[in-house]
């Protein structure tokens, strides 16, 4: 009766598993599939006819997408701007991290607090005051301008995590490098930054997904004429329907370095998620 | 003299504190400078700027805030905000919870977990891709209503003739739920007219042939039920003429004092045979014949488009849900857990009694992170949306955007809203602030 019990128990937990699954894996995988249908078979019927006929996979999607210069350039758009905003946040975050951990000054407390604080800030505070202020000095529309605001509100949860981080290091590691005369700039360089070699590479990955896969910011910030990838497809977005053979490859093609990221650094990227909780 | 020493002996220390100073100075600057221009200045900005009106020169007081209470468009986006706060972090935490303990009880856990988790690193953009093809309401692209519609099809078939209804001075009349029947009963021998129109050309189900006037057979009741419309003109109404067709596969039932004594089905030339059972009946064209088709749900319609668009977060976001929770689930102490079932207690009470309580903090600081992330929802909704049921789907964030950086741009009822937003994160910032002092003074 018991044993009976305990079958049926693992059988129903299997079949919710496989649903759940499912549920999870449908979505991504039809737009998948759709994205290597053309644009006559799109409309004929659903992206599943593919599954009893995979013979009418084409790549020719994405040959006319790679064709098109607004998508690639696009692709370039976004490159131009996650990987100086993920070199800044890191270098500035961590100088600061660093401060905050290890030299003294005053007012450090109540400071790093106002930083904590600024943790939650919502980017949507700061799109109209940004704007005017980036229209005064000519930062308006350009990729500087996007890039310096991603660092700062990147900046809040970097300098958190590394300062976190920084001050476990152990007091004597640092004392003894000072004996032998290695100034603060050193020291840095030297000891700290490889000691935090981890956290960085955590916060790395987690700011350059963020600032990738970033649309409300360079719907405001970014240059018009070369917008990034989520900015381009966004406005291919209004003629849902009957323009699939492109929406399809370009969300893949701007979802391709999000993946590799993801499935190359899982363990770096749960520990940022993880430590991000508060954001 | 005592001062001069003390100078003497003070001038290297206070020398080194100040290049102490500049040190750490150096070290801080330029985030510091970032976080003030970029972060800062804005809230004070906003504060300034949401009480003056659209051009910004005239000083109107709390008037853009009354605004928000009264304008109608940002009370849905208030409402809907609240829905989105209250039910995407529960749903999405209560979901996280029941994976993160039931992975750990099949060997495939870990490839589940990656693929609930997946979504976290692809943008909302396109997650909003995606689902907006899930949503889509032709059956034959979106999967939602592929489904919903196969499993209604499967217990309720669509059927042929959605349009066929009887003509002029038709045999036939409406029965009133939305089924036709002859005015008169008919005798067997004598073959039975079922006229009807309105069927389009291209609608006319398969193998249906020329329809056929029905041979009179002693004792059995015959007829035609067919298309009785000449394309083009000429054929008379009410009597079977040489290019009609006949509609193939009608159900025939022919009814005595409101019961059903004999049914049939109509051949491809649309003539039908009934027994003899059915002499003196009235023939009934049942409403299954007439039903239309069904086309599924309308997901991203104005009543369905916000839980559709919360279906759409939870499935990116109840990994993250998942895997914090596992992590917490990997710190519950087994010998714990398998005390109780020693103890006799059911999997269900260790999960209730132990395992939820024991994940309590892990569990508040998801749905806090949550809740964060939601009041502040954009991407989701501005894309999965479409365009005419924007309003009814319309956020606080979405609506900032529209409001500040719309075609009718009002900067100062936008600032409004920034500080209304920044006003419901307020009580979290506190709290962190809080955590990391106590942990400071420790």
């Amino acid at each position: 009766m018991n044993a009976v019990r305990r079958l049926a128990g693992s059988v129903l937990l299997r079949v919710f598993l496989v649903l759940a699954a499912l549920f999870w894996l449908v979505p991504t995988l039809g737009l998948l599939v759709s994205s290597f249908l053309s644009p006559g078979d799109l409309n004929r019927g659903g992206w599943w006819q593919a599954l009893t006929a995979p013979s009418r996979l084409t790549a020719s999607n994405y040959a006319h997408l790679l064709a098109n210069d607004t998508i690639t350039g696009s692709l370039v758009s976004t490159v131009a701007i996650a990987v100086p905003a993920t070199v800044l946040v890191l270098t500035l975050g961590a100088l600061a991290g660093y401060a905050f951990a290890w030299l003294e000054f005053p007012g450090r407390d109540w400071l790093f607090l106002v930083v904590v604080g600024l943790l939650v800030v919502p980017v949507q505070v700061a799109l109209i005051p940004v704007s005017e202020l980036f229209g005064a000095i000519g930062l308006f529309e350009t990729t500087a301008g996007v890039v310096l605001f991603h660092t700062a509100f990147g900046l809040p949860f970097a300098v958190f995590l590394l300062r976190n981080f920084f001050a476990e290091i152990p007091r004597e590691l640092l004392e003894a490098a000072r004996l032998d005369g290695a100034g603060e700039l050193r020291l840095f360089s030297r000891v700290v930054l490889p000691l935090g070699g981890p956290a960085i590479a955590s916060l790395g990955i987690f700011q350059f997904l963020w600032v990738w896969n970033d649309m409300l910011v360079a719907l405001v910030f970014a240059d018009s004429a070369h917008p990034p990838v989520t900015v381009a497809l966004q406005q291919q977005v209004r003629q849902f329907g009957n323009n699939i053979d492109v929406l399809a490859p370009g969300a893949f093609l701007s979802m391709v370095v999000p993946l590799v990221v993801f499935f190359a650094f899982q363990r770096q990227f749960v520990t940022g998620v993880m430590a991000g909780a508060v954001k | 003299m005592g001062s001069s020493t003390r100078a003497v002996r003070d001038t290297p220390g206070r020398r080194a504190a100040a290049r102490r100073r500049l040190v750490a100075a150096a070290f801080l600057l330029p985030a510091l400078v970032l976080l003030g221009a970029l972060v800062v200045q804005p809230i004070g900005f906003s504060l300034y700027r949401s009480l003056f009106d659209r051009s910004g020169d005239t000083f109107v007081g709390a008037a853009n805030y009354t605004a928000v209470v009264r304008d109608p468009a940002i009370r849905t986006a208030l409402r809907n905000t609240a829905v989105w706060v209250v039910v995407a972090p529960a749903v999405a935490t209560g979901l996280g919870l029941v994976f993160a303990v039931l992975t750990e009880r099949v060997r495939w856990g870990t490839a589940f977990k990656l693929l609930v988790f997946m979504p976290m690193a692809i943008s909302m953009l396109a997650a909003g891709i995606i689902f907006r093809l899930v949503y889509d309401h032709d059956p034959h692209r979106g999967v939602a209503n592929a489904v919903v519609v196969g499993v209604h099809d499967t217990f309720a078939p669509a059927s042929a003739f959605p349009k066929a209804r009887p003509g002029r001075d038709s045999p036939l009349e409406p029965a009133g739920d939305g089924a036709f029947v002859t005015r008169e009963p008919v005798r067997a021998g004598v073959p039975a007219l079922l006229p009807l129109v309105g069927v389009a050309p291209e609608a006319l189900p398969k193998g249906a042939r020329t329809a056929a006037g029905a041979r009179p057979v002693p004792g059995e009741v015959t007829g035609t039920v067919w298309q009785d419309f000449t394309r083009g003109g000429g054929g008379a109404v009410n009597a079977v003429d040489p290019t009609e067709t006949g509609l193939a596969g009608m159900r025939i039932e022919a009814v005595k004092d409101g019961r059903t004594v004999a049914t049939a089905t109509a051949r491809a030339d649309g003539t039908f045979t009934l027994p003899a059972a059915a002499d003196g009946a009235r023939l009934r064209l049942p409403a299954s014949n007439f039903r239309e088709a069904f086309a599924g749900v309308e997901w991203l319609g104005p009543v369905l488009v916000t839980p559709a668009v919360i279906g759409a977060y939870v499935w990116m976001w109840a990994g993250f849900a998942m895997v914090l929770i596992g992590a917490g689930l990997a710190a519950v102490p087994r010998e714990l857990l398998e005390a109780a079932r020693v103890d006799g207690a059911g999997e269900w009470q260790v999960f209730r009694r132990i395992t939820v309580p024991l994940l309590a903090p892990v569990l508040v600081v998801v749905l806090v992170t949550l809740v964060i992330n939601v009041m502040k929802i954009f991407d989701l909704v501005f894309v999965i949306a479409p365009g005419a049921v924007q309003d009814d789907a319309n956020v606080l964030a979405l609506q900032l955007y529209r409001t500040a950086f719309g075609t009718d741009a009002d900067q100062g009822l936008g600032s409004a809203i920034a500080v209304l937003l920044l006003v419901l994160v307020v009580p979290v910032m506190l709290v962190n602030i809080r955590r990391i002092r106590r942990g400071a003074s420790r």
